[in-house]
C-alpha cells in the first residue's frame, strides 16, 4: 500500500473537511432552529473569502503589509467574520422575516433568489476571475512530517486547529450560556419559547450571525489554504456544507461537525483511490448522500422526527 | 410570533375588519364573497375570464403566440417566440411537480439537458447515430420518466428540504458528468465497452440532427415553433384535464398536507412518484426539441441559472397555475431578451421603476412629488458636482437618443468609473433595505436619492453587464420581492389554512 498517497489524502480530507464543517454549522443551526434551508449560506460563505482577500490588499498586500503575519491573518478573520455576520442578520431581516409564516416553499425559493443576486452581484463588481491569497510567505509555510509518509504543513495545522477552536466555542456557546439556552428552547417550540420571554427574533438574528461568521471564517481559510477564490465558488461549498450537515444529522451541532470531516474525506480519498476520481469526486459525495438516506434519513447523529398532528 | 389559534376568538378591533385574517374560520367561510365584491378593473377582468370556457381561454392565451410568426423575423421568432414557448413547456413539467405535487425538485433542469443529450446520442453526426425522431423522441421521453422515478425514489424518504438539496446535487452532479464524459484520460472506463465519448465534454455534443418525423424533417424556425406550440397547447389541455381527474385531486391534497392525504389512504409515494415521472418526461420531450433547434447540446445550457428562470415563470405564473406559466414564460423570457441591447434595456429600467411608483404608491400625488422631486434632485446634483469635481461630470450615456442626450445632462457619468459604481452599487442595496424599513412621507422623501443613485448605478454598472449578471441579479431580488408580497406567486390563489 502506498502510504504516503493515504497520508496525504488523509491530511487534505481533514482540511477540506474542517471548512466543510464550518459551513455545515452554519446551515444546521439555522435549519433547526427556523426548520429554512438557507440556500444563500454558500455565498456568504464566497462573500466571506472576499472581505479577507480585501482587507488583506488593505492591509498593503500579501507580500508588504503594515502588520506581521499572525496579527494581518487574524485581522482578516475578525473582519471578515463580522462583516459575513452583519450579513447574515440583514439577509434574514428582509428576505426570511416576513415569511415566517408562509407556506414552507416561499421562504425556500426567496433563498433561492438571494443566492442568486449575492452570486451575480459579486460577479458583477468583482468579476469571474480568479483573485490569489498569495498567503504562503506571509505566514511562512512549513512542512514538518513525521516517519517517511506523514507530511503535514503548519497552515494544515492552524487550519484544522482554528476550526477545531470556533466548533469548541460555538459548542460552549450553545450549551453554557443563556443565549444558547434561548435558542435551544426557540428551535425547539419557538411558540412556547416566545410565551416565556424569549425575545425569538432576536434569537434567530443571533444565530444567523454566528452561523454566518463561522461560513466566513470557512471561506477565510479556503483562501489560506488553496491561494485562490473566486465569485462562484459559494455554490458548490454551500452544496457540501449542507451535505455535511444531512449526513450528520441535520440540527445537530456534532453532527455538522462529523458530517463534514466525512465528507471531506470522501472527497480526499475519491479523488486519490476511485476511478475517475479527480473529475468525478463530488459525483462520488453525492453517492455518499443517497447511500446515507436510505439507510439513515435522519443523519448519523439525528433523531427521527415525530411529527404530531 | 403570535399564534393565530390565540387570535380565533378575540373579535375583531375596529381597525382590522378588512383585513384578510388567515387562520380564521369566517374569513374562509366568506371566500366567494370577497371574490365576487372585487371592484375595478381586476375584479371585472377576473370574471370575465373566469366566465369563459377553458377552450376559449386556451385560444386567448395561445392565439396570439400562432399569429405571432406572420410578422416576426426569423431572429425575433427565435429568440422571442420559440424560446419563450420552450420555457413555457418547461414550466409546465415543473408546475406538475412543484404546483400541482408540491414537491420540490431543484434537478429539474438535468431531465431537459438528460432528453437533449440522449438525442444527441440517438441522432447526430457526432455520436454516428441518426435515428428517426419518431423513435428517438420516445425513448428520450421514457428514458427521462425513468431517470424522474429513480431521483423520485428519494423522495419516499424525505421531506422538502432534504429533497430540493438531493435534487439539486442530482443536478451538480449531472452537470459535472456531461462536462467531463469525453472519453478522455480522466474519464470513467466503463465496463465492456471502455472508454467512450458521450457527451463531447465542455465543448459541447454538436452536429445534432434535425428533428425528421418518418422522413419529414424540420428545418425552419417557424417550423419548430409551431411543434412547439401544438405540443404546448395538448399538454395544457391534458393538464387541464388531470387537474380536474382523481390524480389531480389527489396531487393538490399531497402538496397541501401528505399527513393527511396518507390517514385519507392516498398511495402518496405512487402519486409523488407519478409526478416526478410527469415532470422527467416533460422536460426530457423539451430537451429534444431544444438539442434539435441548437443542434447541439452545451453542458452550460443546462445549469443553475436555467433553473432559476425557470422557478420564477413557474411562481410569477402562480404555482399551479396552468394559464399562468404562459403569461410568466412570456414575461421572464420577453423581459431579459429586451434587456440584450443597452438602449431596450434603458427604456425598460426607467419603464419599470416608473411603472412601479405609479402602482405602488397611493395617493396620486406621492408619485408625481417623487418624479419630480429625483428630476429637481438630480439636476441639483449635477450642477454641484460639475462645479465640485469635473471628473464626475465627463463621461458620456451610451446611446439612446433623444432620452440618452436627455439623461446625460441628468445622471452623473464619471471617467474611470469603476471602482465608485462598485460602493455606490453597495450602498443602493443598503438603501433599498433601509427604504423598507421607513414609513409614510419618509420613505416618499427617501425614495428621492434612491432613485438617483438607483439610475447612477444603472448607468455605471449594471448597462454594462444587462445579459449576463444584471439579468440574474433582477431576477433574484424580483423572487425575493414578489415571496415577500404574494407568498403563492402573482397570479396563484393563496391557500387558506386552517388552524
Amino acid at each position: 500500500m502506498n502510504w504516503s498517497l493515504f497520508f496525504g489524502e488523509l491530511v487534505s480530507g481533514l482540511t477540506l473537511g474542517s471548512i466543510y464543517a464550518l459551513i455545515a454549522l452554519g446551515y444546521t443551526m439555522v435549519y433547526g432552529i427556523l426548520k429554512l434551508l438557507n440556500f444563500a449560506h454558500g455565498d456568504v460563505y464566497m462573500v466571506g473569502a472576499f472581505i479577507g482577500f480585501f482587507v488583506l490588499q488593505w492591509l498593503g498586500g500579501p507580500l508588504t503589509t503594515a502588520v506581521t503575519g499572525w496579527l494581518a491573518i487574524a485581522i482578516m478573520f475578525v473582519v471578515a467574520m463580522l462583516g459575513c455576520g452583519a450579513l447574515g442578520v440583514g439577509i434574514e431581516i428582509f428576505a426570511y422575516r416576513p415569511l415566517r409564516n408562509a407556506p414552507r416553499i416561499a421562504p425556500l425559493i426567496s433563498a433561492l433568489g438571494v443566492s442568486i443576486f449575492l452570486q451575480n452581484s459579486a460577479l458583477l463588481l468583482w468579476g469571474p476571475q480568479f483573485r490569489s491569497y498569495d498567503t504562503f510567505d506571509l505566514i511562512g509555510v512549513k512542512s514538518y512530517h513525521i516517519g517517511r509518509n506523514f507530511f503535514i504543513s503548519n497552515i494544515q495545522i492552524f487550519t484544522i486547529a482554528a476550526s477545531f477552536g470556533l466548533m469548541a466555542v460555538l459548542t460552549w456557546l450553545v450549551a453554557r450560556t443563556r443565549t444558547g439556552k434561548a435558542m435551544r428552547a426557540t428551535s425547539f417550540d419557538r411558540e412556547a419559547a416566545e410565551m416565556m420571554g424569549i425575545r425569538v427574533d432576536r434569537v434567530i438574528s443571533f444565530t444567523f450571525f454566528v452561523g454566518s461568521a463561522l461560513a466566513a471564517a470557512g471561506g477565510v481559510m479556503f483562501g489560506i489554504v488553496f491561494g485562490q477564490i473566486f465569485s462562484l465558488m459559494g455554490f458548490t461549498a454551500g452544496l457540501k456544507g449542507f451535505t455535511a450537515a444531512v449526513v450528520g444529522g441535520i440540527g445537530s451541532i456534532p453532527g455538522a461537525m462529523l458530517g463534514g470531516f466525512l465528507i471531506g474525506l470522501t472527497e480526499a480519498f475519491a479523488t486519490g483511490y476511485l476511478p475517475g476520481g479527480s473529475t468525478y469526486a463530488n459525483l462520488y459525495v453525492f453517492a455518499l448522500l443517497i447511500a446515507m438516506f436510505l439507510v439513515r434519513p435522519s443523519g448519523l447523529l439525528g433523531s427521527p422526527v415525530i411529527q404530531k398532528v | 410570533m403570535v399564534g393565530p389559534n390565540l387570535e380565533g376568538g378575540v373579535p375583531p378591533g375596529p381597525g382590522v375588519v378588512d383585513q384578510p385574517r388567515v387562520g380564521v374560520d369566517e374569513w374562509v367561510a366568506n371566500v366567494d364573497e370577497r371574490r365576487e365584491a372585487q371592484k375595478g378593473l381586476t375584479g371585472l377582468v377576473r370574471r370575465a375570464w373566469e366566465g369563459v370556457p377553458p377552450a376559449g381561454r386556451l385560444v386567448i392565451l395561445l392565439g396570439p403566440f400562432a399569429i405571432f410568426p406572420f410578422f416576426a423575423n426569423e431572429g425575433n421568432l427565435y429568440r422571442y417566440g420559440l424560446i419563450t414557448v420552450v420555457y413555457a413547456l418547461l414550466a409546465l413539467g415543473l408546475n406538475v411537480v412543484v404546483g400541482f405535487a408540491g414537491l420540490l425538485d431543484l434537478g429539474y433542469v438535468a431531465f431537459f439537458g438528460f432528453g437533449a443529450y440522449l438525442y444527441g446520442i440517438m441522432a447526430s453526426g457526432h455520436s454516428g447515430h441518426h435515428l428517426q425522431a419518431e423513435i428517438a423522441i420516445p425513448i428520450a421521453v421514457v428514458a427521462a420518466a425513468l431517470v424522474g422515478l429513480l431521483l423520485g425514489l428519494t423522495s419516499w424518504r424525505l421531506l422538502g428540504d432534504y429533497l430540493a438539496i438531493v435534487t439539486l446535487f442530482f443536478l451538480q452532479a449531472f452537470v459535472i458528468f456531461v462536462n467531463n464524459a469525453n472519453g478522455g484520460p480522466s474519464d470513467f472506463s466503463y465496463p465492456f465497452v471502455g472508454r467512450v465519448d458521450l457527451t463531447g465534454g465542455a465543448n459541447g455534443l454538436d452536429q445534432i440532427d434535425p428533428l425528421n418525423f418518418f422522413g419529414y424533417h424540420i428545418t425552419t424556425t417557424k417550423g419548430y415553433y409551431f411543434y412547439t406550440l401544438i405540443s404546448l397547447a395538448l399538454l395544457m389541455t391534458m393538464l387541464y384535464f388531470v387537474n380536474k381527474s382523481r390524480t389531480g385531486r389527489a396531487w393538490r391534497a399531497l402538496r397541501e398536507d401528505p399527513l393527511a392525504a396518507e390517514v385519507m389512504t392516498m398511495p402518496v409515494n405512487r402519486l409523488k412518484l407519478l409526478a416526478f415521472m410527469f415532470g422527467a418526461g416533460t422536460a426530457g420531450f423539451t430537451g429534444t426539441i431544444f438539442g434539435a433547434v441548437q443542434s447541439g447540446a452545451f453542458p452550460g445550457d443546462y445549469d443553475v441559472g436555467l433553473l432559476i428562470t425557470i422557478y420564477a415563470i413557474v411562481i410569477l405564473g402562480g404555482l399551479g397555475s396552468i394559464g399562468g406559466v404562459v403569461i410568466g414564460a412570456l414575461v421572464v423570457n420577453g423581459a431579459p431578451e429586451l434587456l440584450r441591447s443597452s438602449s431596450n434595456a434603458r427604456f425598460l429600467f426607467y419603464g419599470v421603476l416608473l411603472l412601479a411608483l405609479l402602482v405602488a404608491m397611493r395617493p396620486w400625488y406621492r408619485p408625481v412629488v417623487v418624479l419630480l422631486g429625483t428630476i429637481a434632485f438630480g439636476a441639483v446634483v449635477r450642477v454641484v458636482v460639475a462645479a465640485a469635481w469635473p471628473r464626475g461630470t465627463a463621461g458620456h450615456v451610451q446611446g439612446g437618443g433623444a432620452f440618452g442626450r436627455a439623461l446625460d445632462h441628468w445622471v452623473l457619468i464619471p471617467t474611470h468609473v469603476d471602482r465608485i459604481a462598485g460602493w455606490a452599487y453597495f450602498v443602493l442595496i443598503l438603501a433599498a433595505l433601509v427604504l423598507t424599513l421607513v414609513r409614510g412621507w419618509w420613505r416618499t422623501i427617501a425614495l428621492i436619492p434612491t432613485l438617483y443613485l438607483a439610475s447612477f448605478v444603472w448607468e455605471n454598472k449594471l448597462v454594462e453587464q444587462v445579459s449576463g449578471a444584471t439579468r440574474l441579479i433582477l431576477l433574484g431580488a424580483l423572487l425575493v420581492v414578489i415571496m415577500n408580497v404574494r407568498p403563492a406567486g402573482i397570479f396563484g390563489t393563496s391557500r387558506v389554512e386552517i388552524v
